[in-house]
């Protein structure tokens, strides 16, 4: 077996998970505060990788771009719970579900109408430069993408851990009811998580876009399906298993398409596995809470 | 002027209609029980009055009126729920449910008020860093009178603290309770199914059945009425 290559290969895998990780981080983030998966968490990230495009197509530098896009996000997934979301709350979750793949759908037409059906192509920030490890392969797009996912972690832990607003989500997502009776409005944390995933997604599909392809209305499809993947092996619950499973299904796919040829042109075969192997064996992820119901 | 005054308070679930027309008071300073059988609407009563479920007819608390508000307004106001089932925020710390009980509060006191309630409750101090969930279920009862404490309420709506726990554990508790609303002057409106233990610390007690105030009187009166003494005391 051929280390170096291997090394090589580990590397990648967890450049793109960290990307994964990130956005199962968004739905983590939205599954704690409203018990909610959201489907649509991929369609955001790529409406808002359409706009990082246009402000760079008309001119901004890509980081600005990308900032720019991000607080936009921000804003925007406030604005999508409070007008969308917060309509069909009390609903049953079926109807909520089926609310957020409306919103997958209509998200994705809705990119196509505004930007055009053709594909994009976006700059990244990172540098395209490979280093050479005495034969492991490593790119700067790769490290940064890690760092990005450390400073996010390091971020959203000051905000949950340091700040009151973080107080107030962390018990919104513990006790709601509790949560009212101390005099936190709940629906505005609501807003603030979904404002936070939407920010979240912004940044890691522009991020991981100018690392694949060029930008099309399908390209987080495959991705949300990693990431679901990552959350589902960390525990929905569970931001640290988001972070793992990212990673750890980043890696698991790489791997796979290296060494298991016949798999190589189905891989969301191995997100798919991943899923169903968790569900099988630990339904609460790996880091997740087990729920104990008295009846 | 009392502190609260309730009059023709109406609410309920949906189309389930559980109170039809309370009239109580409770004045500054005073501990207040609400005595009643199972599904006589004592807790749909504080639901009603902290604004988790739509009510009309009329709350004056302090002179403002408090029907149609949302939780967060009332709390603000100064009137402090303590849940059904102490309301515990189990997965966070027990130093953070504490300081989310602070949560309208942005003055400088609200350490000192921390370390207060850490003397108060000795046992909390030893267990800050652990989550709340692991408690037993007295010590939850403390963390939960402490975090609506938190708050420097001036009207506290305690919902049965008895529940679950040990006769010894409710014993001290209702001194802790009694000690509290002399040491502060913080006014309690107290639901209790240990209806003895909670007439012992109350200055005045209601019966409620089916969702009508059906006695009223002072606490020494109700423990004397056979009625009362019947239905709720088991003599």
């Amino acid at each position: 077996m051929n280390v170096s290559l291997f090394f090589t290969q580990l590397a990648n895998g967890i450049g793109a998970g960290a990307i994964y990780a990130s956005l199962a981080l968004a739905l983590v983030l939205i599954f704690r505060t409203t018990g909610l998966l959201n489907f649509a968490q991929g369609e955001m990230a790529l409406f808002s990788t359409y706009v990082t495009w246009w402000l760079w197509d008309q001119g901004a530098p890509i980081l600005v771009a990308i900032l720019v896009s991000v607080a936009l996000s921000f804003a925007g997934g406030a604005v999508i719970e409070r007008v969308v979301i917060r309509p069909v709350e009390a609903a049953s979750p079926l109807i909520v579900v089926i609310v957020t793949l409306g919103m997958f759908l209509a998200l994705n037409a809705l990119t196509q109408v505004v930007f055009g059906t053709d594909a994009k192509q976006l700059a990244s920030v990172f540098p395209r430069r490979v280093f050479d490890l005495g034969g492991v392969r490593l790119s700067a797009q790769t490290l940064g993408l890690v760092g990005v996912l450390v400073v996010e972690c390091v971020l959203l832990w000051i905000v949950f851990q340091r700040t009151k607003v973080g107080l107030a989500l962390r018990a919104v997502a513990s006790n709601p009811t509790s949560a009212r009776l101390v005099g936190i409005s709940v629906g505005r944390m609501l807003m603030v998580g979904w404002a936070l995933a939407a920010a979240l997604g912004a940044l890691a599909g522009s991020l991981v876009v100018p690392a694949t392809e060029a930008l099309t209305a399908s390209s987080m499809q495959a991705i949300l399906v990693f990431a679901f993947a990552g959350a589902a092996l960390g525990g929905f619950d569970s931001p640290l298993g988001a972070v793992v499973g990212g990673l750890v299904v980043g890696v698991a796919n790489a791997l796979t398409i290296e060494y298991l040829e016949p798999l190589r042109d189905v891989e969301l075969l191995v997100p798919f596995g991943i899923i169903l192997g968790v569900l099988l064996v630990r339904p609460a992820g790996l880091f997740g809470t087990q729920r104990v119901e008295r009846v | 002027m009392s502190l609260l005054a309730v009059r023709d308070l109406r609410g309920g679930y949906g189309p389930v209609r559980v109170l039809h027309g309370l009239d109580f008071d409770v004045e500054p300073g005073e501990i207040v029980v609400l005595l009643g059988a199972n599904g006589a609407g004592k807790t749909t009563t504080l639901r009603a009055l902290s604004g988790l479920i739509p009510a009309t007819g009329s709350v004056r608390f302090d002179g403002t009126e408090l029907v149609g508000r949302r939780p967060e307004a009332v709390v603000r106001r100064g009137v402090a729920h303590v849940p059904q089932g102490r309301g515990t925020l189990a997965e966070l710390s027990v130093e953070d449910n504490l300081l989310v009980g602070a949560y309208l509060r942005s003055d400088p006191e609200v350490g000192a008020d921390l370390e207060r309630w850490y003397t108060t409750f000795p046992r909390l101090r030893e267990r800050r860093g652990q989550p709340a969930g692991t408690l037993s279920g007295g010590e939850q009862q403390m963390l939960a009178i402490a975090r609506a404490l938190m708050g420097r309420p001036r009207l506290l709506l305690l919902d049965e603290p008895s529940m679950g726990l040990a006769p010894i554990i409710t014993q001290n508790l209702f001194r802790t309770l009694a000690e509290l609303n002399a040491s502060l002057g913080v006014a309690m409106l107290v639901v209790e199914q240990n209806a003895m233990l909670a007439l012992e610390i109350a200055r005045r007690a209601y019966v409620l059945e089916t969702g009508r105030i059906v006695t009223a009187g002072s606490a020494a009166e109700l423990k004397g009425d056979e009625a009362v003494r019947k239905a709720y005391l088991g003599l």
